[in-house]
């Protein structure tokens, strides 16, 4: 495994050139960039239809520098077994160059990952394919202009729950992909979030040394879809992650740990949501009960996450309620 | 030596797998299919295959990791019926429109609603305008044929596309046929090593990026080099048949003309039904009268102006079809069989019948009722109606 030096990444080639077209702040790109750094092995994509997908290979122009596929929305996981068992197939049968080591990762949005995909990504975790599953969760159907998914947060603005005089954004609280994916029992699951580069790129080399199928959720935050400016990417993963809305936690062989943990700085979940657009209307005097609940929506997740953390480690116990002064 | 054996015809488009020894498989159960992905697993569990078999969680994923598997670099097969193509639908145009030539045995199936498990052309007929190459087979025989002449057909670099080999329904997948077999090391020759005109996702020092967004300035070229693609495939399946005839004795054509050179009323007839209709025009040919049929193999592409040489000296033709194309001017066939003889010099009087939907069997008498209202017409110089369902309950 390599080690994660600044002055020596920065040498490295990126494998996902500048110059392709997402929107200027836009988190994914980073994301993606960080991890293609983070492999020393050839590496071949899989990517479902989405901004990630339409904005970097617009023929006759592709800014991958790696083999790369997109065939549909729902498909990436079982495009990516397809290519993968090929791998395995041509390798067995002696027509694959023999120490040759080839790795696999699928990429997709939360729509192509927590709703549309979300099948196609259990089964391919359930055969144990050797790839990695990235999801970059932007909170929405952010390609297609901002339609609610099932990760969209409670409360948020979006043109398929926009904010009304009788609806106030989403009703609904997220779906937890990561538990879902965990109850798969696969070799490795994790949170991680760009603005903890060290933290993203350590947990995808530490998964890609495992052979199995592997997940990381990352959050990437999108300007367009949160309302905020071009240059908040970096700071609100950050908050994402101090508020505990984004917990940092990593999953290995069913051992759950917390990677990094919210103590001085933990922050209410207000200062996550105020900077953003799409929850302004949660700030009005009537909707107070909203910011109430969104926080009750989080300190549960993070007290599920720390009993995770705390069954797996008994002698690292993680007090929940840490940090907390409200 | 090649030898005469008893199989079903889901059995024996396992065993034309087996002897093609895919790189790649995916497999998901649908009636009446699964018998052939079932057999075929029994060869990867005995080591008879070197096949990598992806047991997806649906068809869509199976067309999906179909799709992945052969932009890898290798070969790929798979098999499904009605509602599982359905379900594929979208990857199928993908398939195509990546230029992947994988192989797919259809069995066909009718449609839901209402669910029915027997065998009518809805399914294949739905996928006709996806960009995969059709074959039809009108036996056990002609579908383990057709299946080892596919891969062939498919992965030829004038033309790289998906090909469907199509068999009905129980009808021949669950019915028992002597058939010839070819020797595993005949058909292992014949099909060759999987080979890519560009580069492959596992050429990992050649990146290439398959799938990208294409937009009005190049999307409808890559169409149209789709559209030249399949039109030139009708040459290949030529070439390839005749091959495969000088193999096994049986050459293959566009299509199977029946007593029909002469023929002054003929059927058109696709897959199993085929065979029934022989019977009929040998007993009418007996009584003296002019009658014939052709069996088409390939549909897509079709080859219109083929067609029409073939059908333009008779005096009335019925177009079968085993599938509706609801609110069409008839069926599928139909449709296609008509516009191609628009354009003769001569062309007969033209009617269709919709037959056999879900299974509904075609009996010998109903056959000779088409005929003899062909007769009529062929007499008359004039139709009934023009199109109609038949051996249904008014």
């Amino acid at each position: 495994m390599a080690v994660l030096k600044l002055k020596e990444l920065s040498n490295k080639q990126d494998l996902l050139t500048g110059g392709h077209r997402m929107c200027a702040g836009c988190g994914a790109p980073i994301v993606v960039r960080q991890i293609l750094l983070a492999i020393d092995e050839p590496v071949v994509v899989a990517n479902a239809t989405g901004c990630l997908e339409v904005a970097t290979t617009i023929f006759p122009y592709t800014a991958w520098k790696v083999p790369f596929i997109h065939s549909a929305f729902e498909n990436a996981a079982a495009t990516i077994s397809g290519v993968e068992a090929m791998y395995q197939s041509l390798k067995k049968q002696g027509k694959y160059p023999a120490g040759k080591k080839v790795k696999f990762i699928a990429f997709g949005g939360d729509g192509g990952t927590y709703d549309i995909g979300l099948q196609s990504l259990s089964g391919a975790l359930e055969r144990g394919h050797d790839f990695m599953y990235i999801c970059y969760d932007n909170g929405a159907y952010m390609n297609t202009g901002i339609q609610r998914s099932s990760a969209t947060p409670f409360g948020a603005d979006t043109t398929t729950c926009p904010a009304g005089s009788v609806v106030q954004g989403k009703p609904q609280n997220r779906k937890d992909l990561t538990k879902i994916v965990m109850a798969h029992n696969i070799p490795y699951a994790a949170q991680a979030s760009p603005h903890a580069w060290k933290d993203l790129m350590g947990k995808v080399q530490k998964a890609m040394a495992i052979e199995g199928p592997k997940f990381m959720n990352i959050i990437a935050p999108c300007n367009r879809g949160w309302r905020t400016q071009t240059n908040d990417a970096i700071a609100l993963s950050k908050l994402a992650v101090n508020t505990n809305f984004w917990p940092l936690f990593e999953v290995e062989y069913g051992k759950t740990t917390i990677n990094y943990q919210p103590k001085k700085n933990r922050t209410p979940i207000v200062q996550w949501l105020m900077p953003q657009g799409r929850f302004k209307h949660l700030f009005k005097p009537e909707n107070e009960w909203m910011l109430a609940k969104f926080q009750e929506y989080v300190d549960d997740n993070w007290r599920s996450v720390v009993k995770m953390h705390n069954d797996s480690n008994p002698g690292n116990q993680i007090d929940p309620e840490e940090g907390k002064t409200w | 030596m090649p030898k005469k054996v008893a199989m079903t015809g889901n059995v024996a488009v396992a065993n034309a797998m087996r002897q093609i020894n895919p790189d790649v498989c995916a497999a998901y159960p649908i009636t009446p299919s699964t018998e052939i992905m079932q057999q075929f697993a029994t060869f990867v569990s005995n080591g008879k295959v070197d096949t990598n078999l992806v047991t997806v969680e649906s068809e869509h994923s199976a067309m999906s990791a179909c799709i992945g598997a052969c932009a890898a670099g290798g070969r790929v097969m798979n098999a499904t019926s009605a509602n599982g193509l359905a379900l594929m639908w979208e990857m199928l145009y993908i398939a195509a429109g990546n230029r992947l030539p994988i192989v797919l045995s259809c069995v066909n199936r009718a449609l839901s609603a209402p669910i029915n498990i027997h065998g009518d052309h809805s399914d294949s007929m739905g996928a006709r305008d996806a960009g995969w190459i059709q074959l039809y087979a009108e036996n056990a025989q002609e579908a383990y044929d057709n299946t080892i002449q596919a891969v062939r057909i498919g992965e030829h670099f004038d033309v790289r596309l998906p090909v469907m080999s199509c068999m009905d329904g129980f009808i021949i997948s669950h019915s028992i046929e002597n058939i010839e077999v070819l020797d595993d090391d005949q058909v292992r020759k014949f099909v060759g090593d999987y080979r890519s005109p560009s580069p492959v996702l596992l050429d990992t020092d050649h990146p290439a990026t398959y799938g990208p967004l294409d937009l009005q300035d190049y999307y409808m070229e890559h169409k149209k080099a789709e559209h030249e693609a399949i039109k030139g495939a009708k040459k290949v399946v030529l070439e390839v048949g005749k091959e495969y005839g000088k193999l096994s004795g049986r050459t293959y054509g566009l299509f199977e003309t029946y007593k029909l050179k002469d023929a002054e009323v003929a059927l058109v007839v696709l897959n199993s039904a085929a065979g029934t209709t022989k019977v009929i025009v040998d007993e009418l040919r007996k009584k003296g009268v002019k009658a014939g049929l052709l069996k088409p193999r390939l549909f897509r592409p079709f080859p219109y102006a083929e067609y029409a040489a073939a059908l333009k000296n008779c005096s009335a033709i019925c177009v079968m079809d085993r599938a509706d194309s609801f609110g069409a001017a008839g069926g599928p066939l139909f449709s296609e069989f008509r516009s191609a003889l628009y354009d003769a010099p001569s062309r007969p009087l033209m009617i269709n019948k919709i037959y056999g939907l879900g299974g509904r069997d075609l009996g010998l008498n109903d056959i000779r009722k088409v005929y003899a209202e062909l007769i009529k017409s062929a007499e008359s110089g004039k139709i009934g109606k023009l199109y109609e369902y038949i051996t249904v309950r008014q």
